[in-house]
């Protein structure tokens, strides 16, 4: 069972994709794993052939539990005693692991395991329904809490079918697991917290004229500009990127960005977005699309949890101007931006109206001090005054 | 194209964000308060109400109007007009 972030202490595993027998490759999809965060996919490392798996659908596992056996590419099948077979821990991911490919097809044979909306999932845990048996409006499309309520009258209708005791409470869960990170972090690390103002107006009116310009599906958010900058501006700082592992510092040489998006019903998770520093403002655009639509409505996959290197926290148009995170263990910062208001600013010799954003800094002491934090926040704002050099 | 009625207009808008947010209860609106502040719609979920209306009515919506669809009513007047239904 990989660990899928800093506050996971076990997870369930609710389906296999493949079966003894199925030859596997890297990065491939091989389980579904639910956690308190929703169902997480989860990846396999190494190429082989599936032997043995050990962990039955429907068990709740410890983090570090093998979850099956794995041959080596050759080994033979009956020569290879159980206890030589590897184990298949998908994580953590070797440092050098290329991106993920896309999501495998699941294995022949293996059923597509349906979409469902965490608060569909809440609503079937609470009414008692499996929601796996849930059939979604539209076929292939994602269960909805009104997919669930009608399969829950269905089953009223026939109640000879018994009733599942109810699962526990997803929200519960969901706080129990950021309380357990949020605690670790405050108790293990020393913060410091930076705050500027940066003058924002030139990379609006940039992304406005850029916006008009495309159609509505082509449009970029407000924040993807800002991603990239923060990204590449990580390039001058780097021991704001990466982790606290054994008691030191291990820099990252990729900038994975893990961008906090809260989970419709409540809470948040912040899965990564790979390479932010070198993509272009299109493909950061439809990363963010894609991993949005998954927390939201599908499920991400477990190289999304672990990866990040960094967290980036955007409040967009309807939070407050400032927010200072809580750094997600084992990384080592969080970058938070506010909603950019209009302020009066002393602007070229005279007070004008300016679009303003406050953006913040909380950094692990053990790592980095104020004066490198400062200087991130500085090369931020610089980055964010040539928006065009941003692409 | 024909001039959409506003009912027509109403229900595709509902039918959308009942798409974006599965949770949403469309007789819970209260047509004349911000969208935002009664349905869990962050940025993108907006920016995907506004690509599905795009893509169900045929009504171009530039960004600078988005602001426009910030209510249910404020949002069928504008679509109305943009339809040419008046």
């Amino acid at each position: 069972m990989p660990t899928l972030g800093a506050d996971m202490e076990a997870g369930t595993l609710v389906e296999w994709l493949v079966k003894p027998g199925d030859e596997v490759k890297r990065g491939q999809v091989v389980a579904v794993v639910e956690t308190q965060k929703g169902a997480i996919e989860i990846e396999i490392w190494e190429n082989g052939t599936v032997d043995r798996l050990v962990v039955e659908t429907g068990r709740k596992v410890p983090v570090g539990e093998v979850l099956a056996l794995l041959r080596a590419p050759g080994e033979a099948v009956a020569a290879a005693p159980v206890a030589q077979a590897r184990r298949i821990e998908p994580t953590p991911r070797p440092e050098a692991a290329p991106p993920a490919p896309p999501r495998a097809a699941p294995a022949p044979g293996a059923p597509a395991r349906a979409r469902i909306s965490p608060s569909a999932r809440q609503l079937a845990g609470e009414l008692g329904i499996d929601a796996q048996s849930v059939q979604p409006a539209e076929p292939g499309g994602v269960i909805s809490r009104a997919d669930v309520e009608r399969a829950a009258a269905a089953r009223k209708a026939a109640p000879a079918a018994a009733a599942k005791p109810a699962a526990p409470d997803w929200h519960a869960q969901m706080r129990t697991a950021i309380a357990a990170a949020m605690s670790r972090s405050k108790r293990e690390i020393p913060h410091y917290y930076l705050a500027t103002d940066i003058d924002v107006t030139v990379v609006t009116g940039w992304l406005a004229a850029e916006n008009v310009k495309r159609g509505v599906a082509e449009r970029l958010l407000p924040v993807v500009p800002l991603m990239k900058a923060v990204a590449v501006a990580l390039r001058e700082v780097p021991e704001l990127n990466g982790f606290w592992v054994d008691g030191a510092f291990r820099p990252s040489a990729a900038v994975h960005l893990g961008m906090a998006i809260a989970m419709r019903g409540g809470g948040l998770v912040a899965p990564a977005i790979h390479d932010a520093d070198r993509k272009s403002l299109d493909a950061l655009m439809a990363d963010l699309r894609d991993v949005t639509t998954r927390v939201r409505g599908g499920r991400l996959r477990g190289s999304e949890m672990s990866d990040p290197t960094i967290t980036l926290s955007s409040l967009g148009e309807q939070g407050v101007e400032g927010v200072f995170g809580v750094i997600y263990p084992p990384q080592v910062a969080i970058v938070g931006l506010g909603k950019v208001t209009e302020r009066a600013w002393a602007h070229q010799g005279t007070v004008a109206i300016r679009k303003v954003m406050t953006a913040t800094l909380s950094a692990d002491h053990r790592v980095s001090d104020g004066h490198r934090g400062g200087l991130f926040l500085a090369a931020l704002a610089r980055l964010l005054q040539e928006p065009e050099k941003l692409r | 194209m024909s001039a959409l009625t506003r009912a027509q207009i109403r229900s595709a808008i509902l039918d959308t964000l009942c798409a974006i947010a599965p949770e949403t209860d469309p007789a819970g609106i209260t047509p004349g308060a911000p969208l935002r502040e009664q349905i869990d719609l962050d940025s993108m979920d907006f920016l995907n109400v506004i690509i599905r209306l795009h893509e169900t009515l045929g009504i171009d919506i530039p960004e600078s109007d988005y602001a426009r669809l910030a209510t249910l009513d404020s949002a069928v007047d504008y679509l109305a007009r943009r339809s040419g239904a008046g």
